[in-house]
């Protein structure tokens, strides 16, 4: 299992929780199960080409990424951001 | 006969929905609606008088589609919002930032909805708005990236920002963008034709190309479908089909007004009426009201002549505009007209221009005011 932080923005989608947990070897595979769970939250942080949107931000622990195939290991955190988007 | 109406007002941070009495002296407001959401458009299904089509967007998450059908109260999100189709690598990648436009189908066609988007693309959902699917006739058309140069666009990107049906056949289409122009389908999207012969396009070395207009809105004439009105960044114009050549019609407002604007409302009982909202289009493009006297200018007589309405609106200081989806008409007699301007106040008037009073003050930036039945 990985956990998944989840930003205010998505929270509408999650019930209001902040934190949970999913299965996945991969942040894509994270993401999609996630989607299953809430259906449409994936598309809102990653668009049609898999990209993550120019406003979202995604961390493994410490480590930003910008590929989705990005591996896990069991017990990692994924985090979600809303990043700066203007006013 | 008069009767009530609902406004539905998309601003850049949520939806209302104001809702009058009969005589359209009263209004009642819900909202917000997804506060914060970027709200394009916001429409009523006229086929069922009920589903309400909602194209949003935030700052942060990517695009999407809501819908409801108990009046606002709840919404469902689209299964499958309009998406491009992904790409190989190495080839040049596209995706929805925003849908900007949603246009219900022909009322022969129960369930169909279009949406055009920003950057452009064109997308058809089949079952109400569920599942949305790339129509390739436009979106992979060999001539896309002419079009649409990955450059070029609008502050807010460049648009597919109007899908119009003709009532008497839902095969033929009319499409306005803000990079091309307007184009014409015959067979519901398979092919395109740009339609933009004299119209021009002031920003180019040939003022009047085939392509590369900023169509900034279209409408046709509700009784006589032939009939198109075009407000365009560099004019406002008149095309009666089945002709192909656009005459600019705004070479007959006043000389200090212009013929600038984003948006012309077709009277729905008499096809030689129209109003528009002129913007100021001289020196750096402020886009506000000229001379910071806000009007509308009406056309009785097909765009030969333009008289002022103003009455009510602020006399001087006044520097706001009205974007592309933000003016409309009802269908009463006699007609009302309603406007959302820039700076977050909802105008309405009752007796077709000729007097003006704000019904709404301090909403974010309006985006789109669609007016239906209530």
């Amino acid at each position: 299992m990985v956990r998944v932080l989840i930003p205010s923005q998505l929270q509408s989608y999650t019930g209001g929780l902040s934190r949970l947990e999913v299965q996945g070897a991969t942040v894509d595979e994270a993401l999609r199960a996630l989607d299953r769970l809430y259906p449409g939250i994936r598309f809102r942080v990653i668009d049609e080409q898999d990209r993550v949107r120019r406003h979202m931000r995604l961390y493994v622990g410490p480590e930003r990424t910008l590929d989705i195939g990005t591996a896990l290991r069991d017990g990692d955190e994924v985090l979600i951001f809303g990043a700066l988007s203007g006013g | 006969m008069s009767t009530a109406i609902q406004l539905l007002v998309g601003t850049r941070k949520g939806a209302w929905i104001y809702r009058s009495d009969a005589a359209r002296q009263t209004w009642t407001v819900q909202g917000p609606i997804f506060l914060g959401a970027i709200v394009s458009h916001l429409v009523l299904d006229p086929r069922d008088g009920k589903t309400l089509m909602m194209a949003a967007s935030t700052g942060h998450l990517g695009p999407t589609i809501f819908r409801s059908t108990d009046g606002g109260a709840t919404w469902t999100e689209a299964a499958r919002p309009p998406a491009f189709p992904k790409v190989a690598e190495g080839e040049p990648a596209r995706s929805v930032d925003h849908s900007f436009w949603v246009e219900p189908g022909h009322p022969d066609e129960p369930g169909v909805w279009w949406a055009g988007t920003s950057p452009p693309g064109l997308f058809v959902s089949r079952d109400g708005g569920d599942s949305w699917d790339s129509v390739a006739g436009f979106n992979d058309n060999p001539m896309y990236w002419q079009w649409c140069p990955a450059d070029g666009g609008t502050p807010d990107g460049a648009l597919l920002n109007q899908i119009i049906i003709d009532p008497r056949d839902p095969a033929h289409m009319y499409i306005a963008l803000s990079t091309a122009g307007v184009f014409e389908s015959l067979d519901q999207g398979a092919s395109w034709a740009p339609l933009n012969r004299n119209v021009e396009a002031n920003f180019f070395p040939d003022p009047y190309p085939e392509f590369g207009q900023d169509a900034h809105y279209i409408a046709l004439a509700p009784t006589n479908p032939d009939r198109l009105w075009q407000q365009n960044h560099c004019g406002i114009y008149r095309l009666d089909r089945p002709s192909v050549d656009w005459d600019r019609i705004g070479n007959a407002m006043p000389k200090e007004i212009g013929d600038i604007g984003f948006t012309i409302v077709p009277h729905p009982r008499d096809a030689d009426t129209a109003w528009v909202f002129p913007m100021d289009g001289t020196d750096v493009w402020p886009r506000t009201s000229p001379g910071g006297r806000p009007a509308v200018y009406r056309t009785r007589d097909a765009g030969v002549s333009w008289e002022r309405q103003d009455a009510g609106f602020p006399r001087e200081q006044g520097w706001f505009t009205v974007k592309r989806q933000a003016f409309c008409a009802d269908r009463n007699d006699p007609l009302g007209l309603y406007l959302g301007a820039t700076n977050g106040e909802l105008w309405m008037s009752d007796n077709e221009g000729g007097d003006w009073r704000c019904i709404a003050r301090h909403l974010p930036e309006i985006y789109s005011v669609v007016a239906a039945p209530l």
